[in-house]
């Protein structure tokens, strides 16, 4: 639990709150002690860069809570307008949802429902592809606390941790001394493969520069390894751009290890290949069991967008990309995902929580965006809430929001909230979108029986069609 | 001279750093408006740091300025710029049925310019 306590070596009272939990990235830190000065956090201990720049930064924004067309308008009214925008559109788009509690992603996903949404998360444009792999050939997994205890081989493939997720070698997956591991890195090998050579292979013992679009057909190279199958040497080396030699020695030492880990990133899935690449990493993890103990993690960027993909799942069977007109989910990643239903210009209204894509869609995916009129949430102003018919200025989930986020591993984290804020919290506003939804579906579903009962009878005419 | 390299868009410390310190503060706009370029390709296209260029994709084109990349974090013929708005004006829609946008990877050219237009 958190714990707050004055803090002695400061002239005036300081709040200190312990254990508070740090949603920038995947790692979701709950280790951090938070200092703060009235409406200030002003020192973070052992958060990494990118958490004390998330800490420090994120004091409540000095704009309204609600703007309606630009102008400044009461919550009430931006929940009315949003809730007629969802409820008369023809095909609403929900999306994002990374960024916020998994309470919030819940009612979201309520929401949805109500209104028959396609909603999708930022996973689609992420890890989406590695979604798609599991679904086609399983996750031999653990949670972040045995890799920390046993893992004596990490291999990290198209991720750099060391930019993206800071304290990933510290606290996980390199440096600590484990249960198993007295003397912590010592008693670790880590392997860097990617095309750059990145600050995270600088920290490798071994870093392999595989060529640029060629993960697929190295990691298959490995899975034949693994499977004992001759290779030809120079067939490898023209795919991969590394010698057979190498990729001989790297499988050596992965049937050595006594618990290997592979953690992958976006190189994998933003690359030509996508699911295919991640599928081949997958299967190379499980294949590696024949020989010792392999598992394999994708390197979560945004702070619960795990939780996205475990909420969408525990609601709708599917992890992102679900479609709801029909009453029930239906799954097409391609057709129900975000990037491509804006880009084929197919949604008419949308609700955006928690994400950029004014900032981070490809430019025909923006271009209808902004021709359409949509809801938007966010702690901070961004390219999408500046285009938005309803933007909400929003708390921020962790600083001044509780609530449940899911780490990189799938293990549930409780917020401890630092700070109060004068803005709502998103939740408090989807559950009144939610709500107002529910009504006009009411009042839509009354005028719709008023109508039918004016209706002539079709036996006083007989079959009309 | 036009020539023909693989753009791989990606994060930085330095961009995450932004994101929380506000998308249009300085920190993360310069961040994401700057092209890092292999040293060999800065003195074969006769660049310096702080150069323009455009970048043109399939898709699109963008200016950025250019500056070499630390030692031999980029191979000849690679070039990386921190993931944001300028680089994903070069994705196309298509997804090839996964809703990922390939935006890794992908061939752009490099033309010197003045100053940007």
């Amino acid at each position: 639990m958190a714990t707050v306590t004055p803090d002695a070596s400061s002239e005036h009272e300081l709040k200190v709150i312990t254990d508070a939990t740090c949603t920038f990235c995947g790692c979701v830190c709950d280790d951090i002690d938070l200092t703060v000065d009235g409406d200030h956090i002003i020192k973070a201990k052992r958060a990494c860069v990118l958490g004390k720049a998330w800490f420090l930064n994120h004091t409540a924004d000095d704009r309204p809570s609600c703007l309606i067309q630009g102008q400044a308008a009461s919550v009430e009214a931006g929940i009315e307008r949003a809730a007629e925008l969802l409820v008369s559109a023809r095909y609403p788009l929900i999306y994002g949802l990374s960024d916020t509690t998994s309470e919030s992603q819940r009612t979201a996903v309520g929401i949805a429902d109500w209104v028959g949404a396609n909603i999708d998360t930022t996973s689609s444009v992420c890890h989406g592809p590695t979604g798609m792999a599991l679904q086609g050939v399983g996750e031999v997994t653990a949670s972040l606390g045995e890799v920390r205890n046993r893992g004596d081989m990490i291999i990290f493939w198209g991720a750099n941790p060391a930019e993206s997720h800071p304290r990933h070698f510290t606290r996980y997956s390199l440096t600590p001394k484990g249960m198993f591991l007295p003397n912590g890195r010592k008693d670790r090998t880590c392997v860097v493969v990617d095309v750059r050579k990145t600050k995270s292979a600088n920290a490798a013992d071994i870093f392999i520069p595989v060529k640029p679009r060629s993960d697929f057909e190295a990691l298959w190279a490995l899975r034949a390894l693994a499977n004992d199958v001759e290779l030809d040497a120079n067939q490898v080396l023209h795919d991969t751009g590394i010698e057979l030699s190498v990729w001989q020695d790297l499988m050596t030492r992965m049937k050595a290890a006594k618990f290997g880990a592979i953690f992958f990133g976006m190189g994998l899935t933003m690359t030509r290949g996508k699911h295919a690449n991640a599928e081949a990493l997958l299967a190379l993890a499980r294949d590696m069991n024949k020989h010792t103990r392999f598992i394999c993690k994708p390197n979560r960027g945004h702070g619960n967008v795990t939780g996205a993909d475990n909420v969408m799942a525990w609601r709708t069977g599917y992890p992102f990309g679900v479609n709801l007109m029909r009453g029930y989910p239906r799954f097409n990643p391609g057709e129900y995902t975000a990037s491509d239903i804006l880009a084929r210009q197919e949604a008419d209204a949308a609700m955006i929580i928690a994400a950029d894509p004014m900032a981070n869609f490809s430019q025909p995916a923006r271009d209808h965006l902004k021709s359409i009129p949509y809801i938007a949430f966010d702690p901070k102003e961004t390219p999408t809430t500046r285009a938005a018919e309803v933007a909400f200025t929003v708390a921020t989930y962790g600083i001044n929001v509780p609530g449940t986020v899911y780490r990189m591993d799938d293990v549930p984290i409780s917020l401890r909230p630092a700070l109060e804020c004068h803005h709502p919290s998103d939740l408090e506003i989807l559950k009144g979108i939610e709500k107002q939804v529910q009504k006009l579906n009411m009042k839509n579903a009354i005028a719709q029986s008023k109508n039918e009962s004016l209706r002539p009878a079709r036996d006083e005419f007989g079959s009309s069609e | 001279m036009i020539e023909t390299y693989i753009l791989i868009p990606g994060r930085t410390s330095k961009q995450g750093v932004g994101i929380s310190e506000g998308k249009f503060g300085e920190t993360y706009q310069s961040e994401i408006t700057c092209l890092q370029v292999a040293s060999e390709d800065m003195i074969s296209r006769g660049l310096t740091d702080g150069d323009w260029v455009r970048l043109e994709s399939e898709f699109g084109q963008i200016e950025v300025a250019v500056k070499t990349a630390r030692q031999d974090e980029l191979p000849s013929g690679l070039l990386f710029i921190p993931y944001g708005d300028l680089s994903s004006r070069l994705m196309g829609g298509e997804t090839h049925g996964t809703g990922m946008p390939t935006s890794k990877g992908f061939d752009v050219t490099m033309q010197p310019i003045a100053t940007p237009s």
